[in-house]
């Protein structure tokens, strides 16, 4: 019998579950804004603006969602202050300690980028341009970009050091949560951009973004469901998640006039939903064992 | 420095009285369960059923029978925190409520928790869990107020057998390889001892006298900390964020250049 299977659930639940959904939207959006603004031209300016739009809330959210999980709220600043010494705390070897404070950080980051998104359509003061255009805007959304990966990754890393069934039954979880929130992140995009009139270029290499995020996220879990072991069957709870989720994306994505101009956002719906999915079965399977 | 503290239980003269239960709710002042509701567990007759933020002392009862009640033996045994030498909740403890004392036992200190309940995932052996009442993560403390003013723990004061031993470590350990040894030459051979050693993370300050396997008495037969994941699952996050980089450098890039090819290699218009 699994060494696993003698421990406690911690009754992570619907918050969690909901924080690792806008967390890695968060972080996704922002990692794609970065990718737009570094590797794009000018036409993709404003696809990297949307991803800053959509990174700051998300991430805001997902703070408040954390902080709400927590069963003494009002402490929640014991993840980064000692209560009794005032000093900080940062544990490197705690993803939760080493979460916190990257949150925190990329919190900020995303702030700035926000706000030099907002300066460069008009709606911010022009001073704040500078967190837009030149070198200290490079240099926030390099760390940011950095905050970004950190964001979507880790909170599988922080299931996967736990002793819980599934969780701890492999080290990919990390993984597949970072490819699962890019896509997740580009596939948003992709509504949010249709509505806030991205330009179509920018929109196609978002998609053939999304395509390869998805190829990339099926054999992320195939190998993640072969590493688990004795624990593999809960591939059963999986089957939704690829089929709704990664399978039928792929399949509109491959026939792009399957459904006429509903194909697109149809497989971006799913990618999102699956997205979310995911996450409720990994988080939620442990729960049950 | 004190010596290092702890308990040895020997679950053979363990008789499932729930003293050691009792003695330590009153100490330590813990609510009961469901408000004082009388539930029963309806298929055994532990009505305590697990070890959690209310209960810190768990007498667990083995129940086992044939179906035909022909033959059948109880196994009984006081569990507890086992306040390991590696210890996996202490580990990822985000705030530092969690310490080791100068006993060398580990101490959740409920005015620091924040009740973010990863001790409680990261705990091998499912003993932490939260108390209603103050809102944080709690189980044993081996009693630390009361090793504090040098007084014996209130589970093993109470315990009527001695099954619940308390002392230095070091001289438990003696103590409780002489038993092993006698129950052996009685023809008890399969006693032994769980956590007596480094073996299991770096040795339990709270350790065990079983007569069975560790899976039928409810204990993982090699418990883990949970940092053994942290390498492994960093290094494949980054092998995911370098392919999902160049996924996005590809993405884009080639649209960069499928513009200057479309320019004749003038360079791109809206710089």
């Amino acid at each position: 019998m699994s060494d696993t299977f003698f421990t406690a659930p911690p009754h992570w639940q619907w918050l969690v579950i909901l924080y690792f959904f806008f967390g890695g939207l968060a972080g996704g959006s922002y990692l794609i804004a970065v990718l737009a603004d570094f590797f794009g031209d000018a036409s993709d300016r404003g696809l990297a603006r949307l991803g800053y739009y959509v990174a700051l809330p998300a991430v805001g959210i997902g703070g408040l969602l954390l902080i709400g999980d927590l069963t003494r709220p009002e402490r929640f600043w014991h993840m980064l202050v000692m209560s009794e010494r005032g000093w900080p705390i940062l544990k490197y070897w705690s993803p939760m300690s080493v979460g916190s404070w990257g949150l925190l950080a990329f919190g900020g980051l995303a702030f700035l980028s926000f706000l030099g998104a907002l300066a460069e359509s008009g709606r911010a003061p022009a001073a704040l341009s500078v967190l837009r255009h030149g070198p200290l805007a490079r240099l926030i959304a390099g760390l940011g970009g950095l905050g970004a990966f950190f964001l979507a990754g880790y909170t599988g890393v922080l299931l996967a050091v736990t002793n819980r069934p599934v969780w701890s039954d492999t080290p990919l979880l990390g993984f597949l949560f970072l490819v699962s929130a890019n896509s997740i992140a580009a596939a948003a995009l992709i509504l949010l951009g249709r509505w806030q009139g991205v330009g179509s270029s920018s929109m196609a290499r978002l998609a053939r973004m999304d395509r390869w995020l998805i190829v990339l996220e099926l054999l992320a879990l195939i190998a993640f469901v072969l590493s688990l072991g004795p624990v593999a069957r809960v591939w059963v709870l999986l089957l939704g998640v690829v089929l709704a989720g990664l399978v039928a994306p792929l399949a509109l994505h491959w026939r792009p006039d399957l459904l006429g101009s509903l194909t697109a956002p149809a497989a971006a719906v799913l990618v999102v939903v699956g997205g979310f999915m995911l996450r409720v079965v990994i988080v939620l399977a442990a729960e049950a064992v | 420095m004190p010596e290092p503290m702890g308990f040895f239980t020997d679950t053979t003269v363990c008789i499932g009285c729930k003293a050691c239960e009792v003695a330590c709710k009153e100490w330590n002042q813990l609510p009961s369960t469901d408000g004082g509701a009388n539930t029963l567990s309806g298929h055994s007759y532990d009505n305590t059923r697990q070890l959690d933020g209310i209960h810190w002392r768990h007498v667990k009862f083995v129940e086992q029978f044939a179906a035909d009640r022909e033959g059948g033996r109880w196994l009984m045994m006081s569990d507890v925190c086992k306040h390991c030498v590696q210890a996996g909740c202490l580990e990822v403890c985000p705030t530092g409520a969690i310490i080791r004392t100068e006993f060398d036992t580990v101490v959740i200190q409920s005015n620091v928790c924040n009740g973010c309940r990863d001790c409680i995932a990261a705990c091998p052996f499912g003993v932490i869990g939260t108390n209603p009442v103050s809102g944080t993560a709690q189980k044993c403390t081996l009693c630390y107020d009361r090793m504090q003013v040098g007084l014996t723990p209130a589970c093993a004061k109470a315990c009527p057998t001695e099954s619940i031993k308390f002392g230095p470590i070091a001289s438990l350990r003696r103590t409780a390889r002489a038993r092993v040894e006698r129950l052996q030459g009685q023809g008890r051979t399969r006693a032994y001892l769980y956590g007596d050693d480094e073996t299991i993370l770096g040795g339990l300050n709270s350790f065990y006298l079983l007569e069975d396997r560790p899976e039928v008495y409810g204990l993982p037969a090699a418990p883990k900390l949970p940092s053994r994941n942290l390498v492994p699952g960093s290094l494949w996050s980054g092998l995911g964020a370098l392919l999902v980089g160049l996924v996005g450098l590809v993405s884009f890039r080639q649209r960069r250049m499928e513009e200057n090819g479309a320019t004749g290699g003038e360079g791109r218009r809206n710089v």
